[in-house]
């Protein structure tokens, strides 16, 4: 882990109509970290991924990915202006992203999902992109389900393809966007022990909003509790879930541990 | 006699008999008007749907504009226009194609709304997908979302080949020899409508229910893998 941040949020504001939902956001992200986003819907924890995923823009400060802004480039005369789609689309290529609803193509078979981009967007070989497909579906325990379509398959299946298909893009930063909330209770935990091998066993930087209190406690470096549109409170898993120093951090905890 | 071919009047049966051949090549000219009509109104439909979507007013507002002026034209009009009127530019079409162009073009005012409300009806996620694996808007649009709408949109595409076809007749009025006009010319000559458009009417509904099964069969062996249809 260095001590370079990869991911930076400088005053960042996020609306929606009249709605903020990102009020002046400060937030670091080290390479290699695994981070937790935790809070009470609506308090912004899901637009954080959406704009890093360049799925919503932002509406004032910058984003810094990797060193460079995300939704600026720089000017000749070295002002920061709007970026391109072309500076998008380059930026985009160290993140991916595993969604709520998993979001699977329905017409493709599961190995097609996976391999789909790889061929198209990275050049790989349809070869190459078969092969390293089949590595990711070994990874996430469904090496014998690659010419299956999504909906024959569980909704942790599928959640798991989402997984083996954001990895095949070869990101830096993976984001999980509440990865476990449209399963059914008994289908979580394959889910997260995937999440957990892969934190474990890789250098990716994580960045994860869920509302498993006790995975986030497991799994991650720092807890960060968003409310309102800021970070109300962020720490280690340890101090943040038994001590943390804010009433409004302990108020929360307090609602989603008694269910 | 027409085409070559003689009638002979002497009972109905034998008229109706006589008659069939005639009526068969003007059915060919009404299949070919209306296959041909129908693939202009899908390809025009598709361009129309691409230019509606597009972000730019400056291209989606004209295309806007020329859709609901062929939706809310009459065909007539838009027959009598491209068959005398674009002469005048120099522009000279066989009767045949001008019949198919006119009716190609007003059903892609039409189609193109179908493609709309198709593509529309793909979740949000797919294109956030997309977006996320950094596929191209054109592959995504081949090969993510369209795939997902066509199986929404072949019902609706088959009403519209059946309505063409039920639309053939007005290219009588620039020559056409469909097979109405056929018929009518019998009429004409032999003095007896009865026969041939009463055969005219029994060959349409055969037409129009092969092609309504053909399109069942071509909705159910679409493979719709998961795609929620509506």
């Amino acid at each position: 882990m260095s001590d370079e941040p990869i991911i930076k949020f400088d005053k960042v504001v996020k609306r929606f109509g009249d709605l903020t939902v990102l009020n002046e956001l400060d937030f670091e992200v080290k390479k290699g970290e695994k981070v937790s986003i935790i809070g009470p819907s609506g308090s912004g924890k899901s637009t954080v991924l959406r704009i890093l995923m360049t799925l919503e823009d932002i509406n004032g400060g910058v984003v810094t990915v990797g060193g460079e802004p995300l939704w600026h480039e720089k000017a000749p005369d070295g002002s920061l202006v709007p970026a391109s789609e072309t500076h998008l689309r380059k930026m985009r290529t160290q993140l991916g992203m595993v969604f709520q609803q998993f979001n699977l193509f329905p017409h493709m078979t599961v190995l097609r999902n996976i391999t789909e981009a790889p061929v198209q967007v990275l050049g790989l070989t349809k070869q190459e992109a078969k092969q390293r497909g089949e590595e990711l579906l070994e990874l996430v325990g469904l090496a014998d389900q690659a010419q299956k379509y999504p909906h024959q398959l569980s909704g942790g299946q599928q959640q798991r393809v989402g997984i083996a298909r954001a990895l095949a893009m070869r990101p830096n930063i993976l984001l999980f966007d509440e990865p476990t909330s449209a399963l059914d209770p008994e289908l979580v935990g394959e889910v997260l022990n995937v999440i957990g091998k892969l934190a474990e066993e890789h250098d990716l930087t994580m960045l994860l909003v869920t509302h498993e209190m006790r995975f986030a406690r497991e799994v991650s470096d720092r807890v960060c509790f968003f409310d309102q549109g800021r970070i109300r409170e962020e720490g280690a898993p340890e101090d943040l879930f038994t001590d943390p120093n804010e009433e409004r951090t302990r108020e929360f905890l307090q609602a989603v541990l008694d269910n | 006699m027409l085409f070559g071919i003689a009638w002979d009047t002497s009972s109905g049966w034998a008229f109706a008999v006589s008659i069939l051949p005639i009526l068969l090549i003007g059915m060919w000219v009404t299949i070919q008007a209306t296959v041909l009509g129908f693939f202009i109104a899908l390809a025009v439909g598709l361009v129309w749907a691409a230019l509606k979507a597009a972000p730019l007013k400056i291209i989606s507002w004209p295309a806007a504009v020329v859709t609901e002026f062929l939706r809310d034209t009459p065909l007539l009009i838009q027959l009598f226009f491209l068959y005398y009127v674009l002469p005048e530019f120099g522009i000279t079409l066989p009767a045949f194609m001008t019949g198919a162009l006119a009716l190609g073009l007003q059903y892609s005012a039409y189609t193109s709304e179908v493609y709309r409300a198709g593509i529309e009806a793909v979740a949000k996620g797919q294109h956030e997908a997309a977006r996320a694996l950094n596929l191209s808007g054109g592959r995504t649009f081949t090969h993510i979302i369209l795939p997902q709408a066509i199986p929404r949109i072949v019902p609706a595409m088959g009403n519209y080949l059946v309505s063409i076809m039920k639309d053939v007749p007005l290219l009588s009025v620039v020559t056409v020899l469909e097979m109405l006009n056929v018929a009518r010319i019998i009429g004409d000559r032999t003095f007896n409508y009865l026969v041939p458009l009463s055969m005219v009417g029994a060959l349409y509904l055969i037409m129009t229910l092969v092609a309504s099964a053909g399109v069942r069969l071509l909705d159910n062996w679409l493979p719709k893998q998961g795609i929620p249809l509506k």
